[in-house]
């Protein structure tokens, strides 16, 4: 090879690929020598639904945007077909190894509607949920990489009174179980589905190629979360972690905390983070979406946009409420309403109606947080 | 600036969190689990969302 062609324009952008897909093999090859190969196929994991959320420009706050002021439901309808299949495959496979695999079940109670109606409204105004935060911030998004440590330490905050909150009141856990739990399940998103259409634009029911493609790769891949680590795809509990990690390794004491005094919270505590499935699937998320935006022509070279300062602050304050609100709720768009939902567990679906609420809300204070020009 | 510089700073504060964390708490594959949860006959230990603690 010519010193010519190394320095051509078409060969740097295939090194620069080639240099990418090389790194991430090391990562993960490192993880699975000094870690586990569990852990490996874990941030493997995280890395495809970085790249799919990303590559496919697929999430959970835009499409719920778009159905509320557009009246287009098609990426709504994606996440629902992509919810269908999971509890297609999940459900059965809950049931037949009860011992082995656990699904996202939550009570449902005052603090966790609250909860979700307030991450509803607030991952509008950022336009990001926990995997959109953690998608966009890789992506270079200057808004999601501030609104992403405060979404932290508000999940770490959550996390710290969880316990206070759901002495106020909550219901037994309630799941579906079985074939009749799938088939519930199945009538439940097609319902959902039928009135997304009736409310929808007329010929709305066409799915974008790409719509479609997502909500498929995303479905193996949260199957694979589960079959590997025995638990659903979720988000939040690894952002909390990072900064209960961070304040102890600082000297504070969380024995005040039910939450954190627990055993289990104690043991994730002192194990590495890199043993954690959800920090290792959110890890993999910033950094598939990285890789995605650094291979994508044009990706990175975009120039950062300019907010007011106000634009700012807002953020702030929403990364704190998507934190503390998620850990309220059970979870986010990932780990209530997709696993939820997924898994048969009523309290996805109960997050579904409150966030969406909610959201009509966020578009709302969205349009005078100086985050986009007033409509 | 361009994006470049939000994305390397995104993966730059992964890679301090992990770097960090391992000072603190090195990984021991010895004690890793199997690879699959599915077929190991072990129960379930991760933290999750939806989960209250143990």
């Amino acid at each position: 090879m010519t010193a010519t062609t190394l320095a051509s324009p078409g060969f740097r952008p295939l090194a620069a690929r080639t240099g990418l897909i090389g790194l991430a093999l090391v990562v993960i090859a490192m993880v699975a020598l000094f870690v586990g190969v569990r852990y490996a196929l874990m941030l493997l994991i995280g890395l495809g639904f970085g790249v799919a959320l990303e590559g496919f420009r697929f999430g959970f706050a835009g499409p719920w945007r778009a159905m509320i002021l557009r009246r287009e439901p098609a990426g709504i309808l994606a996440q629902l077909l992509s919810i269908a299949v999971v509890a297609c495959v999940a459900i059965p496979m809950l049931a037949s190894h009860p011992q082995e695999l656990t699904g996202a079940q939550a009570p449902i109670g005052f603090a966790m509607i609250g909860g979700a109606f307030v991450f509803g409204a607030a991952m509008q105004v950022v336009l990001g949920c926990g995997s959109g935060t953690l998608v966009n911030a890789g992506s270079g998004n200057p808004v999601g990489l501030l609104a992403l440590p405060f979404f932290a330490l508000g999940s770490f905050a959550g996390a710290y009174h969880l316990i206070w909150w759901t002495n106020l009141g909550a219901l037994p856990i309630l799941t579906l179980r079985g074939t009749p739990g799938l088939m519930i399940t199945l009538v439940g998103l097609a319902l959902v589905a039928a009135v997304l259409l009736w409310l929808g634009k007329p010929g709305s029911w066409r799915l974008p190629r790409r719509y479609v493609l997502a909500a498929l790769t995303l479905a193996a891949l949260a199957i694979a979360n589960l079959v590997v680590a025995g638990q659903p795809w979720g988000v939040v509990y690894g952002l909390g972690l990072w900064a209960a990690k961070g304040v102890t390794a600082l000297g504070a004491d969380l024995s005040g905390s039910a939450f954190y005094a627990a055993v289990g919270s104690e043991e994730r505590l002192n194990a590495s983070v890199l043993t954690d499935y959800t920090s290792l699937t959110n890890f993999g998320m910033i950094a598939g979406a990285f890789g995605v935006a650094a291979w994508r022509s044009g990706g990175l070279s975009q120039p950062l946009p300019s907010y007011p300062a106000r634009a700012w602050i807002v953020t702030i304050i929403a990364g704190l409420m998507l934190g503390y609100s998620s850990r309220l709720a059970f979870g986010c768009n990932v780990g209530a309403f997709f696993s939820g939902i997924g898994t048969g567990s009523l309290h996805g679906w109960v997050w579904f109606a409150a966030a969406f609420a909610g959201a009509f809300l966020g578009i709302r204070i969205r349009a005078v947080s100086g985050l986009e020009a007033r409509p | 600036m361009t994006r470049l510089l939000t994305g390397s700073l995104a993966i730059a504060g992964v890679a301090f969190v992990i770097g960090l964390d391992t000072l603190r708490t090195p990984p021991n594959p010895y004690q890793a689990p199997p690879m699959l949860a599915l077929g190991s006959g072990l129960s379930t230990s991760g933290g999750f969302c939806g989960a209250l603690p143990s």
